[in-house]
């Protein structure tokens, strides 16, 4: 036997340390495999949606009227195939489908992007500071945290409806909807990333990089910002699933996206008038894609979760 | 205790006050009640009289004041879309929310705890693992597929429950009730499950880890060695010691299941204030998105100072503090 100690890899700097129980994790769970490979079909389908539907759903020239109510797997009169069927106004279903995961996606991604970046600059000088601002930020916090998500974003849906001039008022749909949702989201960012940045201060690193003298932005975004990332990433992951869910809702409910421009809660709002006439169709494929979208993202939220927690490794 | 209380009291002052100057402006500065109660064809000077009648025409902090002197009294303005008051539109609307609220809770309770319950003590049989397993299914999915999936089944293939309305109801005193006739109770079924599924999953959920944790405890094993019965200990000992969280749990989600009722009382065109508040955004009826805001705030006030009052006549260690 050799006396040789084999030197230990260098440890890597930052998150990336994590990278590799997260593998071995993914590796474990055949759950999360599917459930990201579900997600990543997903994802190439909204990514790719215009090439993969042979109709535009939205231009109402390109409908065929005499296709409508085709039920799934039929031909229409163009010799156009109807792989999910066609709805009222012989829209192919499966294309309607494609675009409008993209508009939930669309939504979900950029609800959260705008959160986060309402909500980390915010947790990020509460938690150094401190102080009044820090007061006010987290009775703000507790106040909106008293209240469900989905009403908090209804009430600013109902007020910017209010602001905004009913001519544009489905122009800036999405925009409005992606608002209404960062805003009722953005208090989970701030609330984590003050708590630990309250944590990451009184460690050695920040000292050492306030003796050198760095600014206190330095500090905060090249310092303490980098080793807040892996739970950053998880409230991300999971608000993403939720951002998903809210959407979806709200479309249902009539105040979100509307027809001209529809995700997939607008399909499935627009297919329930048909449930009792017999087009099942036009009501269960958007659901069902639905179903895998929230289901899968918020399996792999979950996971990440779980994952990235040293305390269960 | 009672600087406890004091501060809890000021705290919920507080959210309320917040809440109300949030009222007020969405109140105040959205839309313009002169168009929308008089028309697009009133004269300049019926709108400045409605405006004085309204108070629109003094300094903003007295127009607070006078919202709130308001508020308190009752009276939360005039509604665009029905021009009437807005109390009574609301009052009108409250007990069909309430019957289907507390219809939810108390079926997500009973099932809840039973699940629970039974998940606990047979955890490795294959019924408690496909309850876990759809119940994590069901937590992720929106309220309204479940609805809707419910729908399907019940009203259109089985066709054993009615889909929409809440059937007949019976006029008792003021309260307009549908849980007095056959067709009410069919009626309530499907949104009950809907409203309540969440809570049930989440009961599910709290009593099963509350009662593995206390059947390892000392007590429960005590009570083996003296020779308990297993029903009495399962039972009398270890679920009586569960159930105080779960009814903490399930009071504080009373005001949540008010406020989710909107999406099931979509979902089975359930007439009560959720319906209301939904098609108060899509009309900006001003007077009533706000007066919806102050309702679902004292109620979310009101349930957390009762689970505190509660927590507080059940623990006598927390009147000490």
């Amino acid at each position: 036997m050799s006396d040789v100690i084999p030197s230990p890899a260098p440890p890597r700097r930052g998150w990336r340390q994590s990278d590799s129980p997260v593998k071995r994790a993914f590796a474990r769970s055949r759950t999360v495999q599917v459930a990201s490979a579900v997600l990543l079909l997903i994802v190439l389908a909204t990514l790719f949606a215009p090439l993969l539907a042979w109709q535009n759903p939205f231009d109402s020239g390109a409908l065929e009227l005499n296709d409508a109510f085709l039920p799934p797997w039929s031909e229409g009169i163009n010799g156009a195939f109807y792989a999910l069927g066609a709805d009222d106004q012989g829209r192919d279903v499966a294309s309607a489908i494609l675009y409008g995961l993209r508009m939930s996606v669309l939504v979900g991604v950029s609800a959260v992007l705008l959160s986060l970046c309402i909500g980390i600059p915010l947790g990020l000088v509460a938690g150094y500071a401190g102080g009044w601002f820090d007061t006010l930020l987290m009775r703000v916090a507790d106040v909106q945290l008293t209240f469900p998500v989905i009403l908090v974003a209804m009430l600013i849906l109902g007020i910017v409806r209010g602001v905004v001039p009913e001519g544009v008022r489905e122009q800036v749909a999405v925009l409005v909807i992606i608002l209404a949702i960062a805003l009722s989201d953005w208090v989970q960012y701030a609330r984590t990333v003050r708590g630990a940045v309250m944590v990451e201060k009184q460690k050695d690193y920040v000292l050492a990089a306030q003796l050198i003298g760095r600014s206190r932005t330095a500090i905060l975004g090249r310092h303490i910002l980098p080793n807040l990332l892996a739970p950053i990433l998880v409230i991300a992951a999971i608000s993403f699933a939720h951002a998903i869910v809210a959407e979806s809702t709200l479309s249902y409910l009539g105040v979100g996206l509307p027809p001209t421009q529809p995700s997939l809660g607008t399909l499935i709002r627009i297919g329930q008038s048909f449930l009792f006439s017999g087009e099942w169709w036009i009501l269960l494929f958007p659901s069902l894609v639905l179903l895998a979208l929230a289901l899968s993202v918020n399996l792999v939220g979950d996971w990440l979760r779980d994952a990235l927690n040293p305390k269960l490794q | 205790m009672l600087a406890y209380l004091l501060r809890r009291l000021g705290q919920s002052a507080l959210v309320l006050l917040a809440v109300s100057l949030i009222a007020f402006m969405v109140f105040r500065h959205i839309g313009d009640p002169t168009i929308s109660l008089l028309g697009e064809d009133a004269t300049l000077e019926e709108r400045a009289a409605l405006n004085t009648e309204l108070g629109f025409d003094k300094p903003v902090p007295l127009q607070y004041l006078n919202y709130v002197g308001k508020v308190v009294q009752g009276d939360l303005g005039i509604s665009y879309r029905l021009k009437r008051p807005v109390s009574e539109v609301i009052a009108e609307r409250l007990p069909a929310t309430l019957e289907l609220a507390l219809m939810a809770s108390l079926g997500a309770l009973v099932i809840g705890v039973v699940l629970g319950v039974y998940t606990a003590l047979r955890s490795e049989g294959w019924l408690s693992r496909a309850v876990m397993t759809g119940s994590l299914v069901g937590v992720s999915l929106p309220t309204f597929l479940i609805g809707i999936g419910l729908i399907y089944l019940f009203a259109v293939e089985l066709r054993w429950l009615p889909s929409f309305g809440r059937g007949s109801t019976v006029k008792v005193g003021g309260w307009e009730t549908g849980l007095l006739t056959a067709s009410g109770w069919s009626a309530i079924i499907l949104p009950a499950i809907t409203l309540g599924f969440y809570n049930m999953t989440l009961i599910m959920r709290l009593v099963r880890a509350e009662m593995l944790e206390v059947l390892r405890s000392d007590y429960i094993r005590f009570g083996r060695a003296r020779g308990l019965r297993e029903k009495d200990l399962y039972f009398g000992h270890a679920l009586r010691n569960t159930l105080i969280p779960v009814i903490t749990i399930a009071g504080l989600q009373i005001g949540a299941l008010i406020a989710f009722s909107i999406v099931t009382e979509t979902v089975f065109q359930w007439p009560g204030v959720g319906l209301l508040f939904i098609s108060s955004i899509q009309g900006v009826d001003v007077p009533l998105i706000a007066a919806y805001l102050m309702f679902i705030a004292l109620l979310y006030v009101v349930i957390n100072l009762l689970v505190d009052f509660l927590y507080l006549a059940v623990d006598p260690r927390l009147r000490r503090r």
